[in-house]
This record gives C-alpha cells, sequence and structure tokens, in this order.
C-alpha cells in the first residue's frame, strides 16, 4: 500500500523540533531511522499530518564511552551500534543483541532511538536496557530530563515520552568486573520479531549467581523484569536445581503478564520463556 | 540525487517512497515492490554504499545521496560473477526476489567473501524467496565467494 499524504520538515535544530511539535499539536510524528515509521505509514496505520526528520541532527548520533557510562545517541544506526568495539568491550548484552534486530538492511537506517521510543513489545534493545538498568535522556521545550529504563515503557507502544517531548539517548553503566551478559530470542526467521526473547546480566563469581536481571520480550506489552527469577539465581551454583527453580519462578513472574500474538498461544510462548529461562542461565555460565 | 551515477533532479512528493521514484520516475524497474513493510527485501537498493530497504525510505531522504539499484550493478559489472553463480546453480526461478537478493550479497561478499553457509543464511534472512527453498541461492552465494577468495589468493 501507499501511505496517504503529509507534511514534511527537515528539522535543523532541536529547537526548531520542539516549535513544528507545538505547532502540530500532536499531529506530527518524528522521522528517525522510518524503520517502522514509514511501514506504518505505507500501511496507513499511521496518518500523521507532519513528519519531522531529524536525521539532519547530526549532535543526536555517536556512542560515547567515559569512565562507567556509555551514552547511545538516539539517532545512533542500529549498524554502528552493532560494529561498535566499545559497546562490543563495555555492553557486551548490546552487542550480542544487535544482529537479532531486524535484517542488514533494516539495521543501516534505523536507530537506536527508534526502537526506543516506538516500544515494540517483541523489540531487543528496549529489554536490554530493561536488564541493563540503563537512563534514557529526553528534552522538550523546557528542558531535559532522565527516566530509568525501567519505568520508561508504560504500556503497548506506550513510553514516558510526552506530547512535545524528544529522546534524545540512552545511559548504560559499562560492564563491572565480574558481570556477564547473555541475550538469546526465538523467532520463526533470523532478524524477526521475537516470539520471545530474554535479555539477562548478572555477576557470577566464585561460580555464583548474584545482582542478576533478566528481562522477558515478546512475552507481555512491555519488558518484563523476572524478579523471582533473581531470587532464584541469588547466591546459588550453576546447577539442575538451580535451572529448575529459576524455570518456574520465570513461570511465576510472567504468568501476569503473556499475551498471546497472532501465531503462538500465551502458553506457548510461557513454555518458549521457561526453555529460554534453563539456557540463558547456562549461558551466563559461560559467557 | 546520483543514481548508478548520474545526476538526477525532481520534484516530489513527501510520501513517495524511494522505490516508487526509482520505478516511477526514472523507470528503473529492476527494484521490485513485494510486502512494501519491509519484510520480504525485494525493493533492497543502496543508498550511499549501504543496503537499505527502498520501501522503507523516503525519496526525498535520498536527497544528496548517491543510489546503486541492480540496473547500476549489473551495467557495471560489479556483480557479474555473482549473476553468473545464480545463473549457474539455478538459484531463480520467477526472479521476482533476485535483484534483492543479489544487492543483499553483494554487501556480504565485499566484507567477507569467504563468508559461511550459516554466516550467509544469516545476511539473507531479511529477503524472501518464495520459489527457490534458499539451498540454490545460498549455494551460489557461497560459490561466488570462494572463486573470489580463490582469485585474490
Amino acid at each position: 500500500m501507499k501511505a496517504g499524504a503529509f507534511a514534511y520538515a527537515r528539522a535543523s535544530s532541536l529547537a526548531e523540533v520542539f516549535e513544528l511539535l507545538e505547532q502540530c499539536g500532536g499531529e506530527a510524528k518524528i522521522l528517525a531511522g522510518g524503520q517502522s515509521l514509514i511501514a506504518a505509514l505505507n500501511m496507513r496505520l499511521a496518518a500523521p499530518a507532519m513528519l519531522i526528520d531529524i536525521n539532519g541532527l547530526a549532535d543526536l548520533a555517536g556512542i560515547v564511552a567515559s569512565g562507567d557510562t556509555v551514552r547511545i545517541g538516539a539517532l545512533t544506526r542500529h549498524r554502528s551500534v552493532e560494529r561498535s568495539a566499545e559497546i562490543a568491550r563495555h555492553l557486551p548484552l548490546l552487542h550480542q543483541a544487535m544482529p537479532s534486530v531486524a535484517h542488514a538492511a533494516i539495521r543501516n537506517r534505523g536507530t537506536f532511538g527508534g526502537s526506543i521510543a516506538f516500544a515494540d513489545p517483541a523489540a531487543e534493545l528496549p529489554a536490554c536496557s530493561v536488564a541493563l538498568d540503563a537512563t534514557f535522556r529526553i528534552a522538550g521545550k523546557s528542558g531535559e530530563r532522565s527516566v530509568p529504563a525501567r519505568q520508561f515503557f508504560k504500556g503497548l507502544y506506550e513510553t514516558d515520552i510526552q506530547a512535545g517531548e524528544v529522546l534524545l539517548g540512552g545511559e548504560f553503566r559499562a560492564l563491572q568486573p565480574g558481570y556477564r551478559s547473555a541475550f538469546l530470542e526465538l523467532a520463526r526467521r533470523h532478524g524477526d520479531y521475537a516470539i520471545v526473547g530474554v535479555a539477562a546480566h548478572a555477576k557470577f563469581e566464585g561460580a555464583r549467581f548474584s545482582d542478576a536481571s533478566l528481562a522477558f520480550f515478546g512475552i507481555g506489552a512491555i519488558p518484563v523484569l523476572a524478579v523471582r527469577a533473581t531470587a532464584a539465581l541469588e547466591g546459588n551454583p550453576y546447577s539442575p536445581d538451580t535451572v529448575a527453580a529459576v524455570q518456574s519462578a520465570v513461570s511465576m513472574d510472567l504468568e501476569p503478564y503473556a499475551s498471546g500474538d497472532l501465531y503462538h498461544a500465551a502458553a506457548t510462548k510461557l513454555h518458549l520463556a521457561r526453555v529460554l529461562a534453563g539456557r540463558v542461565v547456562r549461558a551466563l555460565t559461560a559467557a | 540525487m546520483t543514481v548508478n551515477g548520474v545526476s538526477v533532479s525532481r520534484r516530489v512528493e513527501a510520501r513517495q517512497h524511494l522505490v516508487d521514484f526509482l520505478r516511477e520516475e526514472l523507470g528503473l524497474t529492476g527494484s521490485h515492490l513485494g510486502c512494501e513493510h519491509g519484510a520480504c527485501g525485494a525493493c533492497t537498493v543502496r543508498v550511499n554504499g549501504e543496503i537499505v530497504r527502498g520501501c522503507l525510505m523516503l525519496a526525498l531522504q535520498a536527497d544528496g545521496a548517491s543510489v546503486e539499484t541492480i540496473e547500476g550493478l549489473s551495467e557495471s559489472g560489479a556483480i557479474a560473477d555473482l549473476q553468473r553463480a545464480f545463473h549457474e546453480r539455478n538459484a531463480l526461478q520467477c526472479g521476482f526476489c533476485t535483484p534483492g537478493m543479489l544487492i543483499a550479497a553483494a554487501e556480504l561478499l565485499e566484507s567477507r567473501p569467504g563468508a559461511t553457509r550459516e554466516e550467509i543464511r544469516a545476511h539473507l534472512a531479511g529477503n524472501y524467496c518464495r520459489c527457490t527453498g534458499y539451498q540454490a541461492i545460498v549455494d551460489a552465494v557461497e560459490a561466488a565467494g570462494r572463486e573470489r577468495v580463490r582469485r585474490q589468493a
């Protein structure tokens, strides 16, 4: 299908973006990589009055590691994150996840901020951000603010970004000594949205787990932190008992959130989440 | 923008995507439109050297860019070996996906001519073929890659 008509503006500054957003009063959409937005326009699932193209705002793109913090600008292309040596070293969870973010041709244009702001329930980067307890920077006409990833995702395609605001990027804590990451997802075709997936991060020292976080995606409306599973890992070694405890904890954690999609029932997703939970605990020992 | 090395200037509607522009304004019908929402890969073209979904980029976003289509890559001979391998291995039937397959495969072989079958499959995962079952396509890409490695040695 073809997109309906819309006005188009190429913004040359953030101030101009805020101005245009205000003028359009909620009828405008921000165009970054466009890899979800243009698909939605073509299918006429979205029909904004105006697109505000922010691709010219070079300051919003880039990966900067300084001290313990890694910042990823909203306009950073997936391909840049995938190929970044800084990301591979400091944020191995993202490095592992990137090949699963759509396909090569889409990663060439799709952006980090687009993926976060669009908040697809089966997308990889929101879950990785939740697992790593990242913080998102958001700006509006009246200034900047920060929101923890764990409070940012509000519902299906719904985030904490308010009318008139723009996502500037994400801040992550670089991998600390003793910590490991593992990323797994199940999809019908490599690069498609996940049936279910998990982004995991934990300390594994002296052959025991601690301070783990497991964020599941593709199962509910937003990434779900499996808190009982974290408790089941705390202080325990890798063993069949630990795996079994984590798997049953994951079922309890996810059940209230689980909902089916067009192809998979909630029960199927819960089963697959348990399978992935077992695999990811093992992967954390090997990572 | 530059299309296959030729400078092109047109006034376009904001809603026109890049492949409609190439097909309808320039008559370059080698880039195909399948799903028009980024799933099938038939519309794959190169923009500033990188492969993109031509249906997920507005024509006006290619303002000032260098665009290459299957027509340009065919004429330059840059992928003649890959095209020959597709022919020899019967890696196409109806041919609808072939331009996208070739452009995607060409990108992979430029950086990693020795790519394994698994890497080839991962790289081409974004391109649907409804005829061949992919086996022959992977064979062709692998064969063309091996030949490039052999020639470089």
